[in-house]
């Protein structure tokens, strides 16, 4: 009878490369800036890394297929590297990779590394790619931006809520990321800006404005994964108090439905309701509102993260614009969220993000997030919406503290 | 038994070009003041010469039972020069396979001779006439076409206009030309066309048909001449036709549409002809050909859904000369790295699945009924999930609602914002898929949208561009 991962693995280093329009950088630089804080991080050389996960999405705009690019830009020992690859979920599924090898016991030391160089493309915004064959004939040329727009109107319609009111709450998740994300230092986007502008920006994809959109950014970020013991062991060589372990790694994969079935009325994202309560459920988690002390969704538009609220769990249905208006999600608020800027404004190097994620919760449960640290945080979430409402995965993660 | 019409419709695309309009932005070409008067009808991107025919063949077969068992395309810009237009037209209308299929070309007499040609024979027949001409930007063409389609059912049941009788004369008359491969017409001096062309070509062919039908002038009731009115009055009074018997071709509306001309007049004047009427149809083009039909006693009271009043009524009238050139491909704009995207069309893929892309077809859950497209083995509906359940179905005249939507300003669209959304297209069915004719502000949750045959890309490596369906507001 399986029992989930919950403490079973340990995350005993983390990296993160600056994100950014890193015209300096090629894939090779950004992963290895990622790796070398890590492996600082967890006093482990890359010679002792006995499996590798590479999270890349766009291998077109820069390293091409496969997980060698990982092993060349380390000169790792040769070791196994596998690539992996699922839209925006990408990096969260290089760190499942790593800590289910972990887990399974096939190996003691894992390292998952996400990295996408973007900025290569020629043009804002995300690469254009194919659908597939048969897709591509039929399905709409969609952008991002315009694919989330969908779950905008069928929100507004669905709560009764009116354009402008939903537009003041999109305003405000922008609004808050830009302000925490002045406080780190490897955002992307660190200025501040008001609400005004925001609203006043031009139309993207109706009605989503410039700054309901995230940065589109060159990243990359990567964890090293032991089991609890060795974890243990490493931490009180560095004269640690506590460890990070998994406490659930949870996905759930669109079926269809939301393409093609009438249930699904647009206003919210099945697959993240899913995949919380498989994570919550894995991790223990009874009353995720009380239980988290900090968490990073998949903003990649302002109105995803409106709606992800409710289908975390965390708002009521219809709820999200009030507690959003009200700084429920604010780093002063109940449940802080996008402490680093986010995807909005830390950046969104597609194979990085999850892992990006996860290196702010490590960052924040033991205490060294700087300027914008909370207050003795334990439990934090991430979570990432890979594809568009109608065709989608959803990855969760939740990393806990766990004293030695 | 009588042979005749058994069905009519039309299609002209929404956008109504305004003529002062495009003689003022020309303003600097020309001298003295503009007469120009009215608008003309111009496709949208995503329309052509096909896909105007699948509207008007659509809305031809909206109030019949009759299917046709042949199908002839007739037109002079054709999307394809080797590949069935008049084939594909069928597969788009998602008729049975055995059916006989033609392409009818090279003269704007293309559609009056193949409608000749179908009364003479004893099958089902739809005639189509279509055209979306270029015209070189400036040129009178510019002002005088428009781009629309027709359609007729011809056959022996329940006729609405009896076919009495037909003439046709082959004179290589040169008014105007187009060589292969040539984006624009050559026209030669319109005095010269009046005096040399229907002056001497048109009578003659009209007396001949008349004395044959033993029908005198004054009785013609309606005479259809794809000509401006003061040519057509003047042929009227040759002829000793009454004046009042020259039917308007709706020059001023829409323009001349070319080879579907006379069948848009036609089907026009069905729509509201009453018992008895003798119309004397005319096409012209190298010759000419001269149809006689009467409207029965009795006329069955099948009137196509939208017809040509309806379009007239649904035109939106534009201002943008520069957007017209766009849209005719004649303004090479700069739409951005995004249009740089491969379109290449895995033709293998598309003919695997070319019920569903171009009939629309979809599948019907025989166990759970859900509606879905794209078909597939597997039923989407999550309470269900069984294997091999559905029959296919069409969706392609299913009335949707609007379930959520966007106007993308940065996707490419050659007439930006592109709208899309997802449709609910009842009976537990959802279509992720392109708004076709609406501008912002149209679209809302809820909306009843129609579906329309139209283009989806368009491959410029290639040379090759496909169909898809898109929805457009029912009311437009």
């Amino acid at each position: 009878m399986a029992t989930g991962i919950r403490d079973k693995v340990a995350i005993i280093g983390m990296g993160c490369a600056r994100f950014g329009e890193r015209w300096d950088a090629s894939p090779d630089d950004l992963m290895l800036e990622a790796f070398t804080e890590a492996s600082a991080d967890a006093g482990i050389d890359r010679d002792q890394i006995e499996a590798a996960w590479l999270g890349v999405f766009y291998q077109e705009q820069s390293t091409s297929k496969s997980g060698l690019p990982l092993s060349l830009a380390l000169r790792l020992p040769n070791t196994p590297v596998t690539r992996v690859e699922n839209l925006c979920a990408t990096g969260t599924e290089a760190l499942r990779g790593a800590v289910y090898a972990v887990a399974s016991g096939a190996v003691d030391i894992a390292l998952a590394m996400g990295m996408e160089k973007l900025k290569d493309t020629g043009f804002a915004g995300l690469p254009e790619r194919t659908k597939g064959t048969f897709e591509d004939q039929w399905q709409p040329g969609f952008t991002p931006p315009g694919a989330f727009a969908q779950l905008a109107s069928a929100y507004a319609a669905r709560h009764s809520i009116t354009r402008d009111d939903l537009k003041r709450a999109m305003a405000h998740v922008s609004w808050k990321s830009h302000e925490n994300a002045a406080d780190n230092p490897k955002a992307h986007l660190r200025n501040r800006i008001t609400i005004e502008q925001i609203l006043n920006a031009p139309i993207i994809a109706a009605p989503l404005g410039t700054f309901d959109c995230c940065g589109v950014s060159d990243g990359a970020a990567c964890a090293i994964v032991t089991t609890p013991e060795i974890a243990a062991n490493l931490a009180r060589n560095q004269a640690r108090r506590d460890i990070v372990t998994v406490k659930a790694l949870a996905l759930a994969s669109s079926n269809g439905v939301e393409m093609g079935h009438a249930s699904w009325d647009g206003s919210y994202t099945p697959t993240t309701r899913l995949a919380a309560a498989r994570a919550y459920k894995e991790a223990g988690i009874n009353d995720p509102r009380k239980a988290l002390s900090l968490i990073e969704v998949h903003d990649c538009f302002s109105i995803t993260e409106l709606v992800l609220m409710e289908d975390l769990g965390l708002s009521d249905p219809g709820r999200a614009v009030n507690d959003i208006l009200d700084g429920r999600y604010d780093r002063t608020g109940a449940i802080p969220c996008q402490v680093d800027g986010g995807l909005k404004c830390f950046g969104h190097p597609v194979g990085a993000s999850g892992l990006r994620m996860a290196y702010e919760i490590y960052t924040q449960l033991l205490g060294r997030a700087g300027a914008r640290q909370l207050k003795n945080p334990t439990l934090g979430l991430t979570h990432n919406l890979g594809g568009i409402p109608n065709r989608n995965v959803a990855s969760i993660t939740v990393l806990g503290l766990n004293s030695i | 038994m009588s042979r005749g019409i058994t069905g009519f419709g039309a299609y002209v695309p929404r956008w109504r070009l305004d003529r002062q309009a495009v003689k003022q932005s020309l303003s600097w070409l020309s001298q003295g003041k503009s007469k120009a008067l009215g608008t003309r009808s111009y496709c949208n991107w995503d329309e052509d010469a096909l896909t105007l025919g699948v509207e008007a063949a659509r809305d031809c077969l909206s109030s019949v039972s009759a299917q046709p068992d042949a199908i002839w395309l007739a037109s002079t810009s054709l999307p394809f020069a080797d590949r069935s237009n008049a084939g594909l037209l069928a597969a788009a209308l998602d008729v049975a396979p055995a059916c006989q299929t033609l392409d009818s070309a090279g003269s704007l007499r293309a559609a009056t001779s193949a409608l000749i040609s179908a009364l003479s024979n004893s099958s089902c027949s739809l005639i189509v006439g279509s055209d979306a001409r270029k015209a070189r930007p400036a040129s009178p063409q510019e002002l005088s076409f428009g781009h629309a389609a027709a359609a007729v059912l011809v056959g022996n049941n329940q006729v609405v206009a009896e076919h009495l009788g037909s003439h046709s004369v082959a004179i290589d008359f040169v008014d105007h030309y187009r060589a292969t491969h040539a984006e624009f017409d050559y026209a030669l001096e319109e005095r010269w066309v009046r005096d040399e062309g229907y002056q001497k070509i048109v009578p003659p062919a009209i007396a001949a048909l008349l004395t044959r039908c033993a029908v005198s002038p004054s009785q013609i009731t309606h005479l259809l001449m794809p000509t401006g009115p003061a040519i057509a009055t003047r042929l009227a009074k040759d002829c000793g036709i009454a004046a009042t018997a020259v039917v308007d071709p709706l020059h001023t509306e829409i323009g001349d549409t070319g080879t579907g001309h006379p069948l848009l007049m036609l089907c026009h004047t069905l729509e509201t002809a009453a018992a008895g009427a003798l119309i004397l149809l005319i096409g012209f083009g190298q010759g000419v050909d001269a149809l006689l039909f009467r409207v029965p006693t009795k006329k069955p009271s099948s009137r196509p859904h939208r017809g040509v009043s309806s379009h007239l009524t649904a035109g939106k009238t534009d201002t943008m000369y520069t957007r017209y050139l766009a849209h005719q491909g004649l303004l090479d704009v700069d739409f951005g790295m995004r249009a740089e995207r491969d379109a290449r069309t895995a033709q293998s893929a598309a003919y695997r699945r070319h019920r569903d892309l171009t009939a629309f077809v979809g599948g019907r859950c025989s166990q759970c009924k859900t509606l879905q497209f794209p078909y597939s083995r597997v039923c989407v509906n999550p309470d269900c999930r069984l294997t091999d359940t559905q029959t296919a179905e069409r969706i392609a005249d299913v009335t949707g609602a609007v379930k959520s939507f966007t106007e993308d300003w940065l996707a490419y669209s050659p007439n930006p914002p592109l709208a899309y959304g997802n449709v609910n297209i009842g009976d537990g069915g959802n279509v992720f898929m392109e708004f076709a004719d609406v501008e912002p502000g149209v679209l809302s949750v809820g909306l009843p949208v129609r579906m329309v045959f139209r283009i989806k890309d368009v491959d410029r490596v290639r040379g090759f561009h496909r169909y898809f369906w898109k929805a457009t507001p029912v009311g437009s």
